[in-house]
């Protein structure tokens, strides 16, 4: 049977009916979560202007919990991108006992809360735990300091990379790496030349994750580190602290670099993602 | 001798792959590991590759062993059925990769990726990358690229496995002139028998990681030395028989067959294997042991004619050439009487219908 065209037309009205409420619940939901907060803060630091918004982000304790998140990011960055590749690598490539459920426990870091998390490494690096007390020994902290804060991170931000990696390197296969061998490549050279371009944009992306996750990290980084201000105080700590403190202004400033952060690896997200698929 | 594979045996976990394969290829020898899917053959091709290990048996390259050899140090060309080119690199790139690797002067590389490249005919697509390229085309590369370092000798993995018909007769045609010329020993593997006896010099037959038989195209075509030889090389008509006086008797009809042969034969169960080609219909009973039979059907295939018949409720077919056949001579459902030109016969110890199971096993027949 053939459909005239009338039809069609009153089928038409009722479909972009539905598209319009669609849409408007998407914008309004959007808006109320997220555009509305980001202008809350954003109005909050500029209502008194950028002399306040300068001053309260040049004091020490917010001075050094911005140096102390880039440090955690940057350790954080070279360590998991290093073992995310090799974890990536051994569990696509290796076959050994266990390997499926050893794979479902690299999501363990999903799962967990971070602040189970951060308890669970005060039990065990605090001074009284089984590791802690052998660094105790050595007059090495671990816990409330920054080597506490970096385990921490590195658990937390531990499956991305591993997990961006994995499907790209199972659809890379193997036999570009045997055509590699066979023209006489070396297994290092293979892995440098072959391997790394074929799984960098994936490898970015993971990076650009943990980048974010590793900025943003609050709970455990907040249980291990016990937020010592000028010592073991995070951005995101600080902004905390200068929330419980009534100290508006500087949690405001804190919290605007944040998300211009956020924002930025928003974008290279964007960016990455797109490269990525393509 | 360029290679020799000295009584190869590989085994995946239960399933044995490779089972005491020998095998020697002369310098310039074109040679194709012919069989169906899951016999072994790409298993033998990657052990002389280097990219599998034996469990047991020697491999030797142009007179070297190199049994535990890296492929790295094995100076082979291998060209995979899915190309696998570098998929980050432009043409002209990965056929530069092992030259580079290899640390030849920029000049060198630049000369040599450019006549690989009129060699290839690829002309104009130095800068694509692989994706930009059709199967054809990516082939072409991988085929310039395993070239790039001069290898001893040549690899190949059912190189025309994923092309298209037009496109793999191209390519195919191509391998044979540029061996013609080049003079390289290689070997490649194949599932389909046609493409084994356009291109090779020599076929090795392989059947559950053995060698069946070893020969020239005509050699395995015309004296095949096994039914599964025999029905896997070209189609082929198969029906139970019994010797008796040293007569060919089909079985469940009373036709008779002459021995034509001077052998005597044994008595016992045989098989008779018959070639489409090698039946001739005629309409009316010519000499006293030919056979009646009803067409069935006749299908047209461009070159020749299929005919469909059937035998005592056994299907027969018979394949006439279009000068041979007086098209108004046949029509289906037409009684007509049949006689073997030659034929064959194998020993019975695994009958008729066995022979078809394997067949169909291996896909090569419904």
């Amino acid at each position: 049977m053939k459909e005239q065209p009338g039809q069609i037309r009153i089928f038409r009205k009722k479909h972009y009916l539905g598209k319009y409420i669609l849409i408007t619940l998407v914008v309004a939901w959007f808006l109320v979560l997220t555009m509305l907060p980001v202008y809350g803060v954003i109005e909050g630091t500029f209502k008194n202007g950028w002399h306040i918004f300068i001053t309260s982000l040049v004091t020490p304790a917010s001075k050094h919990a911005f140096l102390l998140t880039f440090w955690i990011t940057v350790g954080t960055i070279i360590l998991n991108t290093v073992f995310g590749v090799i974890l990536a690598i051994v569990l696509v490539k290796q076959k050994f006992k266990g390997k499926l459920l050893f794979e479902g426990f690299v999501d363990l870091p999903f799962a967990v809360s971070p602040v189970v998390a951060g308890f669970m490494f005060i039990v065990l690096f605090g001074p009284k735990g089984w590791i802690g007390n052998w660094f105790e020994m050595h007059q090495i902290k671990i816990v409330y300091a920054f080597p506490g804060m970096m385990i921490a991170t590195l658990f937390v931000t531990l499956p991305f990379v591993a997990r961006e990696v994995i499907p790209v390197l199972r659809e890379f296969g193997l036999q570009q790496e045997e055509a590699a061998y066979i023209l006489g490549a070396s297994k290092w050279q293979t892995f440098w030349k072959v391997t790394v371009p074929s799984i960098k944009w994936g490898l970015a992306y993971g990076v650009t994750l943990t980048i974010a996750r590793s900025i943003g990290e609050f709970g455990a980084v907040l249980v291990v580190s016990g937020s010592i201000i000028n010592k073991t105080q995070t951005a995101t700590l600080h902004i905390h602290q200068e929330f419980t403190d009534f100290n508006y202004a500087g949690a405001f400033s804190a919290a605007v670099v944040l998300a211009v952060s956020s924002f930025l690896i928003l974008t290279m997200m964007q960016f990455v993602y797109k490269r990525k698929r393509s | 001798m360029a290679i020799l594979v000295k009584d190869i045996f590989k085994k995946f976990g239960d399933f044995v792959a490779v089972d005491h394969v020998s095998f020697e290829v002369q310098e310039g020898e074109l040679v194709a590991l012919l069989g169906p899917s899951g016999c072994g053959k790409s298993t033998i091709l990657r052990i002389i590759a280097g990219l599998e290990t034996p469990d047991s048996g020697e491999i030797y390259l142009t007179g070297k062993q190199v049994t535990t050899l890296s492929p790295q140090k094995r100076k082979v060309g291998f060209v995979f059925q899915h190309y696998a080119l570098f998929k980050h690199m432009t043409a002209e790139k990965n056929i530069a990769f092992g030259m580079e690797i290899q640390k030849k002067s920029k000049a060198e590389i630049q000369e040599k990726v450019h006549a690989l490249i009129d060699l290839v005919k690829l002309q104009g697509y130095e800068k694509h990358y692989p994706d930009q390229l059709s199967g054809g085309q990516r082939q072409r590369v991988a085929l310039a690229r395993a070239l790039a370092t001069e290898p001893k000798v040549l690899l190949l993995d059912e190189p025309f496995g994923a092309l298209d018909a037009k496109v793999r007769d191209n390519l195919a045609q191509w391998l044979r002139d540029f061996h013609q010329k080049s003079k390289v020993t290689a070997i490649f593997v194949t599932h389909d028998q046609n493409e084994a006896i356009e291109i090779s010099d020599k076929i090795i037959v392989i059947r559950q990681g053995k060698v069946e038989q070893v020969g020239s195209a005509r050699e395995v075509y015309e004296y095949p030395r096994s039914k599964f030889v025999a029905s896997f090389i070209g189609q082929v008509n198969v029906m139970d028989a019994v010797i008796s006086q040293n007569r060919i008797q089909i079985k469940d009809t009373d036709h008779v067959v002459e021995n034509t042969s001077n052998d005597s034969l044994d008595e016992g169960d045989v098989v008779l294997l018959v070639r489409p080609e090698e039946i001739m219909l005629t309409p009316e009973k010519q000499q006293p042991n030919d056979l009646p039979i009803l067409i069935r059907q006749i299908h047209y295939r461009g070159s020749h004619y299929e005919i469909d018949c059937e035998l005592n409720g056994l299907n027969i077919k018979v394949i006439e050439n279009k000068v041979d056949l007086n098209k108004e001579q046949w029509r289906e459902n037409q009684q007509a009487h049949m006689h073997f030109k030659s034929f064959r016969i194998f020993d019975a110890e695994e009958g008729h219908e066995r022979v078809h199971e394997k067949l169909k096993e291996a896909g090569y027949i419904e």
